[in-house]
């Protein structure tokens, strides 16, 4: 007789906690509160990054076209797997001593991991991380970019 | 034709025969292949073959300064990256007996415990999926979202933060911080009751779960099982209380312990542990000191010769952390104790005599992350 009412018992327990689980998905369903999914390629036009976020690691240039890099390479020399090259050259300066200057600034973005070394570390402040995350390209060799913009000098003062 | 006819006919009843469980098995979450023998359903014994995602992390670390060791720890457990770069911190300031701020202890456990609740959230959401009810991988990861968003914000990454730092953190907190995880702790709190309606309650779920995979707290020493999965069993193993590091030894929070040991208690410790990070996080949010977020380090790190050991409670287990020095810039050695790797080995020994279909939910309750096995 015991068992009897365990059976029925259990039956009806088992409909009853399924119930209220399905409660739930039934509450969500007509009354969802918030929409949390994203259009994503619909919303392209008004989708804000947060501002530090770590999309690539960008040279930074005022509006004259100038950046703070002295070529020291000490971002370089903090990056874990090589993803950062730089390549200074020397110039005579203005007063007529050899002066080193940032040739090339490469950055292998498909090698980076986004540790933020080489911006925490750099001292004059000369990198930073853009808001740019759509990086998917056809070719490889693409996601080698030089840094400096061509024709880009070093601010006056930095050095 | 006449050899095929006169074979032996062998009791098939007797037999075993093996199938691979993985590597691309949806429940392993990951490349972790299992070699299963079976005895018509029943399990009889079981291989992990493991290194299918083997990146030797331990040797690249040698060549790897203190500083630049950390993003490879977020890849070791990614779903504790906050976690495991805190122990490299802890075991740097230890051996340069730095004292960090306040301020940075308070940011560092505040972020361990949210990286420690959206791992239990993804544990949670991929456990219902295993067991067959999709919709508790959709509630977990809506409601995880928050807590990424919260580190995008902070931290510039959703996943693998690189957050620490030897001295503190890479970055101030955000303004917004302290705002959103309130938020979060506001809405998370209500969704949790739904976690507990759709799947702790369920009869399918009950019967799947319950006396399934019996670890008895013996064997979970024995076999070193730390994290939710020995406290399952009624082992005390809690690296925050035993080893009080940052500011666990100032929070007060109870140990979750569970003893009926099964699958069933595993899962309930992970319920209320997240009941009781949010319960940390609340304590320290609004009390964080103002200050430095960094304590002043020399720009090249060398760590005196000698041997140094550092551990910290990770999402799944004790993540032990050892390095030998040769007063280096690199260390001479770098090797992990992860926590899965141990957690593991037990699998065989819980899940003989098990249905495989049980294989999956004792799989599940481990809360295996298969990088972690491999490094």
């Amino acid at each position: 007789m015991n068992s009897f009412f365990k059976y029925f018992s259990d039956i009806f327990h088992g409909v009853k906690s399924l119930l209220i689980g399905m409660s739930v998905t039934g509450r969500y369903f007509f009354s969802p509160g918030q929409i949390v999914t994203q259009q994503y390629p619909e919303n392209r036009k008004n989708l804000q990054m947060f501002e530090r976020f770590k999309g690539e690691v960008i040279m930074l240039h005022d509006g004259n076209n100038q950046h703070r890099c002295n070529g020291c390479g000490i971002c370089e020399n903090n990056c874990p797997n090589g993803s950062i090259e730089v390549i200074p050259v020397k110039v005579t300066g203005e007063d007529g001593k050899p002066k080193r200057i940032i040739d090339k600034h490469i950055y292998h973005l498909g090698m980076c991991t986004f540790c933020g070394l080489c911006v925490k570390n750099c001292p004059s402040n000369a990198l930073g991380f853009g808001q740019e995350f759509e990086h998917a390209v056809f070719d490889r060799s693409k996601l080698t970019k030089v840094l400096n913009q061509p024709g880009s000098s070093i601010i006056k003062g930095v050095e | 034709m006449k050899e095929i006819i006169n074979l032996p006919v062998s009791n098939i009843e007797e037999e075993e025969y093996h199938i691979n469980m993985g590597p691309q098995h949806p429940s392993t979450h990951g490349v972790l292949r299992l070699l299963v023998s079976l005895q018509g359903e029943i399990v009889k014994s079981l291989k992990p073959h493991c290194g299918y995602i083997h990146r030797g992390i331990e040797k690249m670390c040698e060549k790897d300064t203190y500083p630049q060791v950390i993003h490879l720890t977020d890849r070791i457990d990614y779903l504790s990256a906050h976690i495991n770069n805190h122990a490299v911190c802890l075991l740097v300031e230890k051996a340069l007996e730095v004292e960090v701020p306040e301020r940075v202890k308070y940011i560092r456990t505040i972020m361990d415990e949210l990286a420690r609740i959206q791992s239990h959230q993804l544990w949670w959401s991929s456990f219902g999926m295993d067991l067959g009810g999709l919709t508790c991988f959709f509630y977990g990861l809506r409601d995880r979202e928050m807590i990424l968003d919260i580190w995008e914000e902070t931290t510039g990454s959703r996943f693998l933060q690189s957050y620490n730092c030897p001295g503190g953190v890479m970055q101030d907190i955000h303004p917004n911080f302290q705002k959103k995880v309130h938020a979060f702790l506001k809405t998370f709190k209500k969704k949790i009751k739904d976690y507990d309606r759709i799947l702790s309650g369920n009869v399918i779920f009950e019967n799947r779960s319950q006396g399934v995979g019996v670890l008895s707290k013996e064997d979970a020493i024995s076999y070193g099982v730390t994290g939710p999965s020995g406290r399952g069993s009624g082992w005390s193993c809690d690296v925050r209380k035993t080893e009080p590091y940052s500011m666990y030894g100032q929070v007060q929070f109870n140990e979750v312990l569970r003893y009926e040991c099964d699958t069933y208690s595993r899962y309930m410790v992970r319920m209320q542990e997240m009941h009781e990070s949010m319960n940390i996080i609340e304590q320290l949010i609004d009390n964080i000191p103002e200050g430095d977020h960094s304590a002043k380090m020399k720009a090249v790190i060398k760590l005196p010769a000698g041997e140094y050991f550092q551990r910290v409670e990770s999402a799944r287990g004790e993540l032990g952390l050892y390095v030998v020095s040769d007063g280096n810039k690199t260390p001479y050695r770098m090797k992990f104790r992860t926590p899965s790797f141990s957690n593991l080995s037990v699998l065989d020994h819980i899940s003989r005599g098990m249905k495989i279909a049980d294989l999956v939910a004792i799989g599940a309750s481990l809360d295996l992350v298969i990088p972690d096995i491999d490094r």
